[in-house]
C-alpha cells in the first residue's frame, strides 16, 4: 500500500529516529512510504490553547498535502485525534463548508499507527524483536478520542522477546496536556510525579506510548529523577529488530 | 458571536468566582499534604464503585444519548415548558417567583422567610441556594440557616466552603469533622471519637432538635417535572425527607435547567443519577411533591426559578450543553486535576471538570479566565457523564472565548497571542518551517538541553520554558530533523 508519512512537527523537529522507525516499520511490512514535504503542522496546538484562526491555514495546508493518498499514517494519537474530531468542525466554524468536507475526507484515510497496522493491514505481529522489560501508556488521545482499546499491546505483546509489565494507573493522564504543562505546571508536575513513580514501580527498563508529546513529558520527569528507565514510542519498539536493534 | 442583553451572573453576590486565578489556587492546594490524601481516598473509593454499578447497565450508552436529548429538548424549549411547570406549580397550591439573578433571587426568598415570622430555616443540601450565596443574604436579615446534610453540616459548622457538588466536605477526613464537631456543635459530648457511626450520631441528635423546632425549609431540586408541576430531591440521609414534611412552609430555588418535560422522563435520570454520582443502584431517599397538600406536609409551597446567567449560557450554542447537568459530579471524580487540587481552587461551587465549563459561562468568561485552561483535555470527565457533556470540546471553545475576549480589551496582542500567531506564520510555509527545524540542531536547542539538566542552568531559561523546567528536564536535541534525512536519502 502507498502510504503518506504524517511525521507531526514535534517528531519531525526534535524527534526524527520516531519518524525513522516508522519509515523503517512500514517498509518492512512492503509498503511504499512516500514523505510530502510540505507538511508541517496539524495545528493541535492552536486549536487546543484556543486559537482557532491562526489554526485554519495549518488546516487548510494538511488538506492542500495530504489530500491525494490513499493512506496517512502519523505516529501520534493526538495529532490523529485532533484531525479526526477538530479539523472539520474548525473550518465549519469558519463557514468554510468546502475545506470541512475536504478534511472530513482526509480525517477519514489518516490513521494513527497502530490503528494502520491493525485494522487497515490486518497485522498484529510485525516481526520484530526488543528483549526488554517495557511498561506501556496508553496516552488519554489514543485511549479516549481515537478508541486504540489494546491495538497497542497487541501489537507490542507480539513483539520476540519482549517482558511486558502492566503500568499501575495506566489510564491516568501524564499531566502533559500541551499547554496546560506551562500554564498550569504545578498541577502537571503533580500528575507526571504519579505517572514517573508508577513507571519507576514497574521496573521496566522502557517507557513506551504511541505518542512523542507524551513521552517527552514522561521522559523529562524520568531523567530529571534519575529513574534509570527511558521512552521509546511504539514504533521504536515495533522496528526493532534482531539485525537493526534500537539501542536501549 | 455576541452575548449582549444576556445578563450574566453578577459579581459580589454568590459562590461562582475565585479570589485568584486557578494556577495560584492549585499551588496552595497541592502544597497540603492532608487535602491530596483525603481527595485520592475519597475520589478512588467513589470511582472505583462508579464503574461497578455502571457496568451493569448493558443501555448505559443509550440511556446517556436519552438523557442528552431529553434534556437538549428542554433547553430549546424553555419558554413553553417553564410556563407549563409555573401553571401547574400554581394550579395545585403553589407559588412561582421569578429571579433574575442571585440578587433578586435571595431578596425573594428572605421576604418569603421574613413573612411567616420565622428567624430559622432548615436546609436541604442544594447547589443553587450555594450558587447565590443564600446563607449569608439570609443571616444579613437576622435568618439563621441549618444546614441538614452531614457533609453540608460540616462545611457549615467549620466556616468552610464546600469542595464537591456530592460530598462538600470531601477535603476532611473524619478526624478533622470530630474536631469541628467539639468546638463547633451545640450540646456535643465532649469524649466524642473520630468513629464514623458516633459522628453520625452526633449530627442526628443536634439535627432532630432543628427538624422538629423549625418551621420554614428551603430546598434545591434535582428536577421538576413540567407536565404535572412536579419536584423532586434525591438524597442518601433522610434529611432532606424531615425538611421537605416536617415544617409549614416549603422554599425551594432552582435552576431553570432542571426541568424535564414529563414523568416518564425520570426513568431515564433515576437510572443515570445515582449510579453515576454516589455509585449506587438507587439512591435512599426519592422526595417528590406537588403544590400542597390540605392536612399533609407544608401548607405554603414557594418555587423561586432562578436564572443567574443560565440564559447567557443558553445563547451560546457551543457552550449551552453544559445545561444539560445535573449534578452528579462523575466528573470531578475521575478527573486527575480536581483529585489533586481539590475544588476549592475552583473559587466556585461548581469544581471540577464541570465547573470550569459552567462557571465562566454563569459570569461570563471575563471573571473565570483561567478556568477553561485548568484540564489536559484528558476526557475521562466525557467518558463518564450521565449526561454526554463533551467538556474537553467545550473547554477548548471557551478557551477561544477568553482569548477573544482578551484581545477584545487590548489594542496589541498577548505575548501568547502572539507567539501563536508567529508559530501558525512559520509553520504555513515550507521553506521557513524547514529552515527553523533545522536551526534547532545548530546549538540554541542543545543549549537549553543542557541548561535544563542542572538547577542554575534552568534559572536562566525563560518563560514559558521556566515553567517546563521545574519538573522535566528538556529532550536532547537531534542530529537533524526528519525532514532533512528524508531529503538527504
Amino acid at each position: 500500500m502507498k502510504v503518506a508519512l504524517f511525521a507531526t512537527c514535534l517528531v519531525d523537529g526534535l524527534f526524527p529516529d520516531v519518524a525513522r522507525a516508522t519509515v523503517r516499520l512500514l517498509r518492512r511490512l512492503g509498503h511504499e512510504v512516500v514523505f510530502p514535504q510540505q507538511q508541517s503542522c496539524c495545528g493541535q496546538m492552536h486549536l487546543n490553547t484556543g486559537y482557532p484562526a491562526q489554526a485554519l491555514p495549518l488546516i487548510r495546508r494538511q488538506v492542500e498535502v495530504f489530500g491525494e493518498y490513499e493512506a496517512v499514517v502519523a505516529p501520534s494519537g493526538s495529532c490523529t485525534g485532533s484531525i479526526r474530531h477538530q479539523h472539520a468542525d474548525t473550518a465549519r466554524r469558519f463557514g468554510d463548508e468546502r475545506l470541512a468536507v475536504a478534511a472530513e475526507s482526509i480525517a477519514a484515510r489518516t490513521y494513527e499507527l497502530s490503528e494502520f497496522l491493525v485494522d487497515v493491514t490486518g497485522v498484529t505481529d510485525v516481526g520484530a524483536y526488543f528483549p526488554h522489560r517495557v511498561t506501556y501508556h496508553p496516552t488519554c488521545h489514543s485511549l479516549r478520542l481515537l478508541r486504540v482499546g489494546a491495538k497497542p499491546l497487541a501489537l507490542l505483546g507480539a513483539v520476540e522477546g519482549i517482558e511486558l509489565v502492566e503500568l499501575p494507573g495506566a489510564q491516568s493522564c501524564c499531566g502533559f496536556g500541551g499547554t496546560f504543562a506551562m500554564k498550569n505546571s504545578a498541577v502537571s508536575s503533580a500528575m507526571l510525579a504519579d505517572k514517573v513513580a508508577a513507571v519507576a514501580e514497574t521496573g521496566a527498563s522502557v517507557c513506551s506510548a504511541g505518542d512523542s508529546s507524551c513521552l517527552m513529558h514522561i521522559g523529562g520527569g524520568l531523567s530529571r529523577l534519575r529513574v534509570g528507565a527511558r521512552t521509546l514510542h511504539l514504533a521504536q519498539i515495533l522496528a526493532s529488530t534482531r539485525s537493526e536493534p534500537v539501542p536501549v | 458571536m455576541t452575548y449582549l442583553g444576556m445578563p450574566t451572573a453578577p459579581p459580589g453576590v454568590g459562590q461562582l468566582r475565585g479570589s485568584e486565578p486557578f494556577p495560584d489556587a492549585a499551588r496552595t492546594a497541592l502544597a497540603d499534604g492532608q487535602l491530596r490524601r483525603n481527595l485520592a481516598n475519597a475520589t478512588s473509593t467513589i470511582r472505583a464503585k462508579r464503574a461497578a454499578v455502571v457496568a451493569e447497565v448493558e443501555d448505559w450508552q443509550e440511556l446517556r444519548a436519552a438523557a442528552a436529548a431529553i434534556k437538549d429538548d428542554v433547553l430549546a424549549h424553555l419558554d413553553s415548558y417553564l410556563p407549563q411547570l409555573e401553571a401547574r406549580v400554581t394550579e395545585r397550591g403553589g407559588v412561582v417567583h421569578w429571579a433574575r439573578d442571585a440578587t433578586e433571587a435571595n431578596r425573594i426568598v428572605t421576604e418569603l422567610v421574613t413573612a411567616t415570622g420565622s428567624r430559622e430555616v432548615v436546609k436541604v443540601k442544594s447547589m443553587a441556594t450555594q450558587e447565590i450565596g443564600l446563607n449569608q443574604a439570609l443571616e444579613e436579615a437576622g435568618i439563621l440557616a441549618f444546614e441538614t446534610d452531614l457533609a453540608e453540616l460540616i462545611v457549615q459548622l467549620g466556616d468552610d466552603r464546600p469542595s464537591h457538588i456530592l460530598v462538600p466536605a470531601i477535603h476532611r477526613n473524619r478526624t478533622e469533622i470530630r474536631d469541628i464537631f467539639l468546638s463547633e456543635m451545640a450540646g456535643v459530648e465532649p469524649g466524642l471519637t473520630d468513629d464514623p457511626a458516633a459522628l453520625a450520631e452526633a449530627a442526628r441528635r443536634y439535627l432532630r432538635q432543628k427538624f422538629l423546632t423549625t418551621r420554614v425549609a428551603i430546598s434545591g431540586a434535582n428536577f421538576a417535572i413540567a407536565e404535572t408541576g412536579t419536584l423532586m430531591v434525591v438524597e442518601s440521609e433522610g434529611n432532606g425527607r424531615m425538611c421537605l414534611t416536617l415544617p409549614d412552609t416549603l422554599i425551594t430555588v432552582m435552576g431553570i435547567e432542571k426541568l424535564l418535560p414529563s414523568f416518564t422522563d425520570l426513568e431515564v435520570f433515576l437510572q443515570l443519577l445515582p449510579r453515576s454520582s454516589t455509585g449506587e443502584r438507587m439512591n435512599p431517599y426519592t422526595s417528590m411533591w406537588t403544590g400542597v397538600h390540605p392536612g399533609d406536609g407544608p401548607q405554603e409551597f414557594h418555587l423561586v426559578l432562578l436564572d443567574n446567567g443560565r440564559t447567557a449560557t443558553l445563547a451560546d450554542e457551543r457552550g449551552r450543553a453544559a445545561l444539560r447537568c445535573i449534578r452528579c459530579s462523575a466528573c470531578l471524580n475521575v478527573c486527575p486535576v480536581y483529585e489533586r487540587t481539590g475544588g476549592h481552587a475552583y473559587g466556585s461551587v461548581y469544581p471540577g471538570p464541570i465547573g470550569a465549563v459552567l462557571s465562566p459561562q454563569l459570569t461570563g468568561v471575563a471573571d473565570n479566565a483561567s478556568l477553561p485552561f485548568a484540564s489536559t483535555l484528558c476526557g475521562a470527565c466525557y467518558d463518564v457523564c450521565p449526561v454526554a457533556i463533551d467538556i474537553p470540546t467545550m473547554l477548548v471553545h471557551l478557551r477561544d472565548r477568553v482569548n477573544q475576549d482578551k484581545a477584545a480589551g487590548h489594542r496589541l496582542p498577548t505575548p501568547e497571542a502572539a507567539g501563536m500567531a508567529a508559530a501558525s506564520w512559520a509553520m504555513r510555509g515550507q521553506r521557513r518551517w524547514t529552515w527553523l527545524l533545522r536551526s534547532a540542531r545548530l546549538g540554541r536547542w542543545a543549549r537549553l538541553a543542557r541548561l535544563s539538566r542542572s538547577p542554575a542552568g534552568r534559572r536562566l531559561l525563560p518563560p514559558p520554558l521556566s515553567s517546563w523546567v521545574g519538573s522535566r528536564d528538556l529532550p536532547e536535541p537531534p542530529a537533524q530533523p526528519f525532514r532533512q534525512w528524508w531529503a538527504e536519502q
